[in-house]
């Protein structure tokens, strides 16, 4: 059984002033346990926003229209309170983006934990500084920090280790779930490098279930079992991460290939994305990448593509679905 | 503009050095750049990579005047910038410009695209509003914001990051520099709009004879847009040569260790 399904959600950001964004659009997925997943795409594209509803982290402006999620066998789409804060005690965490943000700059790194083992603490319990610090030690030789970090305030740490904090934060309650949002974008590239790679030895040997949310398409590709990549609200392309180094589908997610490259190849050849994401306020129809896509034909405009089976996974793209039919395969760079 | 690299001089820079004092602890310092030398020929792009910390902005900040180097000279043409006064400093930035990473912070969020860009022109160039204005077109001609009459009168909030960035490279190029200095200006952009930012550098050099410092820790665009780079770690150089050679056969582990924790999918596929 799937440890995370969602279906059909719909999130709309409704600002007080100004016009409503509709920033996820019928999405649907499912997890299962233990499987390390990574969401990619654009800026604005509606990724956090989705790994904030699926953990119910939405705060107003935004709204969860409409849809399910399921965690576990139970209905989280609509719980709120001690409901809530009961599933996310034995159930799912999430990491955000900046270290530096995240942590309360007031407060050591011990208090943080101590914080969050009082708040979910059981009746009658009420860990002390010095019964918590233990658990706290354990918790951050996970993500290869010592003890002595405890006693530090954030700001005399780096933003690799406040990210460390961060993550071990996030483990405290031993999740089943944990969404990473871009848990590696502000720090530089060996940091970056060794923050992803305690984050997958974690992943193996704890077997949580993860979500990686980022929008390094390369980064996220080494990472994780599957990818899903996401356009303007919506999943255009779900496949396994090997597969997709091989040979991906969907227009946009070979646009969004084609944007690497090694820099010790002999010949570089990089390319863009022209245009821009559409315009998520307005109502659109068709498909939402034909107007930057190189192989958009006239039904592309005018009817939405379905995620469908292809190869090991699924991709909404009428071109790639009718070439799968009669097996002849154009790449979209070559036009 | 035409290309005029005949009659730029080089920047030169001979072992500078940037010593920070420690807060708090009056014996101990830090060399943040420690000895490093090179020369930026007219027309050429050099590129100083290293992780955070390495002092490569530490260097960006000495060449534009901002900081004085604790020891060392820095010398273009016949201006030796590391002694410069507030006012020379002033003509020295009509010839010498910077382009930051965060283009969401450098541009003034009420200010439209055309004041930007006009106000170089006036304050540099002595131009008078109208011509700044025109100059401004022509500016957003160049970097690829087109129609210009409607990105004019756009605000930053109103551009996407790779557009604001455009923006702010025109800012650059209003008063016709000769030299760039472009620190990670493509690293808080997605990659999809990464390989645009770079082939605008690219043209400016071919086209307008613009030399290029580039500082970066994402070694695919040094790769991209420099010739010679410099790998710094902890504010010395540990290895220097032209671009692809240094990349492809690296001979000091620091460098090493930068090119393997470069995600690149391509190179698997």
């Amino acid at each position: 059984m799937a440890l995370l399904r969602a279906t059909d959600l719909n999130v709309t950001y409704r600002p007080s002033r100004g016009v409503d964004i509709w920033a996820v659009r019928d999405v649907s997925l499912s997890l299962e346990e233990g499987e390390f997943v990574g969401l990619v795409g654009e800026s604005g594209c509606g990724k956090s926003t989705l790994g904030y509803a699926l953990t119910r982290m939405l705060q107003p402006p935004a709204h969860l229209d409409s849809g399910e999620i399921e965690f576990d066998g139970t209905d989280i789409s609509n719980l709120s309170g001690e409901d809530l804060r009961h599933q996310r005690r034995n159930g799912f965490a999430l990491v955000l983006q900046s270290g530096m943000n995240a942590l309360n700059p007031v407060r050591t790194i011990g208090h943080h934990f101590l914080d969050i083992q009082r708040a979910h603490a059981a009746d009658g319990e009420r860990p002390t500084a010095s019964s918590a610090a233990g658990h706290s030690a354990e918790l951050l030789a996970k993500v290869q920090l010592e003890p002595g970090v405890l006693s530090r305030f954030p700001h005399e740490l780096s933003g690799g280790m406040r990210q460390r904090v961060s993550i071990a934060l996030a483990l405290s309650l031993e999740p089943r779930l944990i969404v990473f949002d871009e848990p590696t974008t502000a720090l530089d590239v060996i940091v970056q490098h060794a923050v992803m790679q305690t984050i997958k030895d974690l992943q193996r040997e704890s077997g949580f279930t993860a979500i990686l949310i980022s929008h390094d398409l390369g980064l996220v590709i080494e990472a994780t079992d599957r990818v899903m990549v996401m356009y303007a609200g919506k999943i255009v392309e779900d496949q396994p991460s090997a597969r997709l180094l091989n040979g991906p589908h969907h227009p946009y997610t070979e646009a969004l290939l084609s944007c690497y490259a090694d820099p010790r190849a002999d010949v570089i050849e990089l390319g863009d994305i022209p245009g821009s994401p559409p315009d998520l306020s307005l109502a659109t129809s068709g498909c939402l990448f034909a107007p930057r896509c190189a192989l958009a034909e006239p039904v592309c405009t005018a009817e939405e593509p379905k995620l469908t089976p292809l190869d090991a996974g699924t991709a909404a793209c009428h071109v790639r679905a009718r070439e799968s039919t009669t097996g002849s395969k154009v790449a979209a760079h070559a036009r | 503009m035409p290309a005029r690299t005949a009659d730029v001089p080089p920047l030169t820079v001979d072992n500078i050095s940037k010593r920070y004092r420690v807060r708090g602890q009056r014996r101990t310092s830090m060399m943040a750049v420690d000895g490093v030398s090179f020369t930026l020929e007219p027309g050429s792009a050099v590129g100083l990579v290293g992780a955070s910390g390495s002092g490569k902005s530490t260097i960006a900040s000495m060449i534009t005047g901002s900081i004085r180097p604790t020891s060392g000279s820095i010398v273009f043409g016949d201006l030796a910038v590391h002694e410069m006064n507030r006012r020379a400093l002033r003509s020295y930035h009509s010839n010498v410009q910077m382009v930051f990473q965060d283009p969401y912070g450098a541009l003034n969020p009420l200010h439209t695209a055309e004041y930007t860009v006009s106000r170089p022109c006036q304050n540099y160039l002595g131009m008078t509003a109208a011509q700044a204005r025109a100059r401004v077109h022509e500016l957003l001609e160049i970097v690829g914001l087109t129609p210009t009459a409607q990105f004019a009168t756009k605000l930053p909030h109103q551009l996407s990051g790779g557009q604001r960035q455009r923006v702010v490279i025109a800012r650059a190029l209003a008063c016709d520099p000769q030299l760039i200095v472009a620190d990670e200006p493509v690293s808080m952009l997605d990659v999809s709009l990464r390989a645009g930012i770079l082939r605008l550098l690219g043209e400016l050099r071919r086209e307008h004879g613009l030399s290029l410092l580039y500082i970066t820790h994402d070694l695919l665009s040094a790769r991209v847009v420099t010739d010679e780079i410099l790998v710094l770690n902890e504010g010395k150089v540990v290895e220097r040569g032209e671009t692809k050679a240094v990349l492809q056969h690296p001979t000091d582990d620091y460098t090493v260790r930068l090119l393997d924790a470069v995600a690149a999918p391509g190179a698997v596929a």
